[in-house]
């Protein structure tokens, strides 16, 4: 789709920008010492760390990746929202306070305080700096190709402007221009996000959405076929000329080629209706170039989508539905059939490489049930494999949101322990809130033809493009300040691991706090370069399933430690070790050797992963609880021994 | 040598709060699992109408509540037993305060 950048959009963008840019300005001041650059001071009030906890936690990931998901899957999506959110429990009841009350700037700090282990120093400062990663790729990517639609920049330049601002943020002052920056973004998306709710809701749903009379509603032609043996076609329309016939998928699609007044188009045959429907298509030219339905891309023949084909409301079927509320809408939806674009690829036209999008009209029960994504349905042919798969997935998202980084640090901003606390409500509040949205605002893009075929990621900024130009820009200046937000995150929580973790604590450099704070905003820069680079160098990629490795590796390297440092007075500072090294291992070397990399990253999908699944949670997660405890229980007498150095040298 | 940026009045609430919100973590952990099982085990029963929703809806928006309201009362128990223990002695029984709460 072509995208046509609005000066509104980019008026409020630019004024987003100012805004950070003063914050960063008026707290780089104030920020002189270690405690002020990585913890703002400890002086951040509970109720806007709250909301900031939301700005950092509600990604790219959750916000246009959920809503697209849904726009394009129905209720899969929703299993993330519900998955993303359950995590937030362990944070709230297990690792707030504890978190606080041990540690000084980190996670690490915390792990360590009873053991002060330098092996555990480095294991913990490497897996911060590894998860950090995997959940810094696919943000920056995310920044790349937001930034072509919205402000009509090239990948590079959205990469690399996200990543300045970001190195501003952080480097002039730290965690105390990030939290700030955070509360804005976070509170204007909670806000933002019920404003177009309430108008998806007010517009109801109709057979033959408008956007709001802005867009008339593009009716899909048909053709009647007159007869069709499996080999031969014969249609009523004798204006169209047959070009070919592509049987696909072992017969079960049938695409059809015509030519009508030099213009080619594709076709689907439904057999059971007799008749051709109307399809998009983008064909890529032996030279690479791309036709959308047969022309180039400015010329905008390739047109939104999404609409429900039958309403029925009171049981009676019609037209419009009229204004709806939370309840209604969704019965609307379980009650009709939605117009789904399905999606194939691997269509050979001569030199062509021709991706059809054909439209699958689709029960609103099934829509709102899982399996539409995941395989989790025999009755969809879902296998044991596809299924702990599933579980794995949910498992790494309960156990993983406690053990982020960006997520753990943010508990030291707080002055006390019972504000982190009472900070984690604020945030399950907000971000609860915020997942029941996305179900709404998902479904509200699938059904009021705002879809862009080839961009999931866009469904919620289109959505609100509908309503108008405004809310629009408003819209996408939040989703880009979204990425700012969890990137700048992230660089602290990586900042923190190579200054304050490896340089302060594991290789013992004398430093003044000067030096301290002069460490952290280098190494801010450092990261902050690494994560551009990356994110220039996986354009292109399909690496939304990176943030699902994140989660999986803090589940199963973090995760299990915290825990049991907690709740288990026997565990040893080797177990801890252990338990680490573990977790990172297993769930990494799961995670290299999974179909899923084997597909999206080496490029060899014919060769078969002997591991079954491709989320490692479900083995590495425990495996590494127990290790804790194995390990533990053999080294009770070294540890009391080594306990009584320590005293001793104290 | 590590430890917290600042120092805070030893807290005698930490081991009613540790297993309570033990407890609530294991609570919800078992109403959790117990939406994914259904995901997996019968994905029909997922589209059984519950009024306006279906179970997946329901039971979604359920576990996100859920979530919010155990917190809720999570904190208030917490920030209740923090002020009637604050002056407690370790080795003290819990007592009544003189405001009178119990």
């Amino acid at each position: 789709m072509n995208y046509a950048v609005s000066p509104w959009a980019i008026a409020i963008f630019c004024a987003f920008v100012l805004v950070v840019l003063a914050i960063s300005y008026h707290f780089a001041r104030q920020t002189k010492s270690a405690a002020g650059f990585f913890a703002a001071g400890g002086q951040i009030h509970w109720s806007v760390n709250g909301i900031a906890f939301a700005g950092d936690y509600l990604s790219a990931a959750s916000f246009l990746g959920i809503c697209g998901m849904i726009a394009f899957s129905g209720y899969d999506g929703f299993l993330y929202s519900i998955g993303y959110l359950a995590g937030w429990v362990v944070a709230m009841f297990v690792v707030a306070e504890p978190i606080k009350r041990l540690g000084k700037y980190t996670f690490t700090d915390a792990l360590n305080a009873k053991f002060n282990s330098r092996g555990i120093q480095l294991a913990a400062a490497i897996s911060t700096l590894l998860v950090s990663l995997f959940y810094l790729i696919p943000q920056m990517v995310g920044a790349g190709s937001l930034i072509t639609p919205l402000l009509g920049l090239p990948h590079e330049a959205g990469v690399i402007l996200v990543g300045t601002l970001v190195i501003i943020i952080v480097a002039t002052a730290g965690m105390a221009s990030t939290t700030y920056v955070q509360f804005l973004k976070g509170g204007m998306l909670l806000v933002f996000s019920l404003v177009l709710v309430f108008l998806v809701l007010s517009r109801g749903v109709s057979t033959a959405p408008d956007q709001g009379g802005d867009v008339p509603f593009r009716h899909s032609t048909t053709i009647k076929v007159n007869s069709w043996n499996g080999q031969e076609l014969s249609l009523s329309d004798s204006s169209y000329k047959i070009a070919g016939i592509f049987p696909e998928n072992l017969g079960k699609l049938v695409f059809v080629k015509l030519t009508k007044d030099g213009h080619s188009s594709f076709w689907r045959l439904n057999a059971q209706d007799m008749a051709l429907e109307e399809t998009q298509t983008i064909a890529t030219r032996p030279d690479g170039s791309k036709l959308y339905n047969g022309e180039p891309k400015e010329r905008g023949k390739f047109y939104q989508v999404g609409h429900m084909s039958r309403i029925i409301k009171d049981g009676q079927e019609m037209q419009k539905s009229g204004t709806t509320d939370f309840f209604s809408f969704i019965k609307i939806i379980k009650d009709g059939t939605v117009v789904r674009w399905l999606k194939y690829a691997g269509l050979s036209d001569g030199e062509d490489k021709v991706t059809v999008y054909y439209q699958q009209p689709t029960e609103g029960k099934e829509l709102l049930k899982p399996g539409m994504k995941f395989k989790v349905d025999k009755a969809r042919g879902a296998n044991t494999a596809n299924r702990l798969d599933f579980i794995s997935l949910m498992i790494a998202l309960f156990f993983g949101t406690a053990a982020l980084p960006h997520v753990l640090i943010r508990y030291y901003t707080v002055p006390d322990p019972a504000s982190a606390r009472k900070s984690t409500i604020v945030a399950i509040a907000a971000i609860g809130l915020f997942y029941m949205l996305t179900l709404y605002m998902g479904l509200g893009a699938m059904i009021n033809g705002v879809l862009d075929l080839t961009n999931d990621n866009m469904s919620a900024p289109l959505l609100a493009k509908s309503f108008g130009v405004t809310i629009f820009a408003i819209i996408s200046a939040l989703a880009f300040a979204t990425v700012l937000g969890t990137v700048s995150g992230l660089i602290i929580a990586s900042s923190g691991a190579v200054a304050h973790d490896l340089a302060d604590k594991f290789f013992k450099f004398k430093m003044d706090e000067k030096k301290k704070v002069l460490w952290g905003k280098l190494s801010a820069v450092g990261v902050g370069i690494v994560a551009m680079a990356l994110g220039i160098l996986f354009k292109g990629m399909n690496v939304s399933y990176l943030v699902g490795w994140a989660f999986a590796v803090a589940a199963s390297a973090n995760l299990p430690t915290i825990a049991m440092i907690l709740f288990w007075k026997k565990t040893t500072s080797r177990g801890v070790l252990a338990s680490i090294l573990v977790g990172l291992g297993s769930a990494l070397g799961m995670i290299l050797l999974s179909q899923e990399t084997f597909n999206e990253v080496y490029k060899i999908p014919h060769i078969k992963s002997l591991i079954p699944f491709n989320n490692p949670a479900i083995i590495s997660v425990p495996l590494s609880f127990l290790t804790l405890v194995m390990v533990s229980l053999l080294t009770q007498r070294q540890e009391k021994a080594r306990q009584a150095v320590n005293t001793e040298q104290m | 040598m590590h430890g917290p940026s600042t120092k805070w009045a030893v807290d005698h609430a930490a081991s009613l709060k540790r297993v309570l919100g033990l407890w609530m973590v294991i609570l919800y952990f078992i109403v959790y699992a117990g939406f994914v099982v259904i995901n997996v085990v019968s994905p029909s029963f997922m589209a059984v109408d519950i009024g306006s929703f279906n179970v997946a809806i329901a039971y979604g928006f359920l576990l996100i509540l859920f979530a919010i309201f155990l917190a809720a009362i999570y904190n208030h128990v917490c920030t209740h037993a923090e002020e009637v223990m604050k002056t407690m002695r370790p080795g003290d029984e819990p007592a009544v305060s003189e405001e009178g709460h119990s």
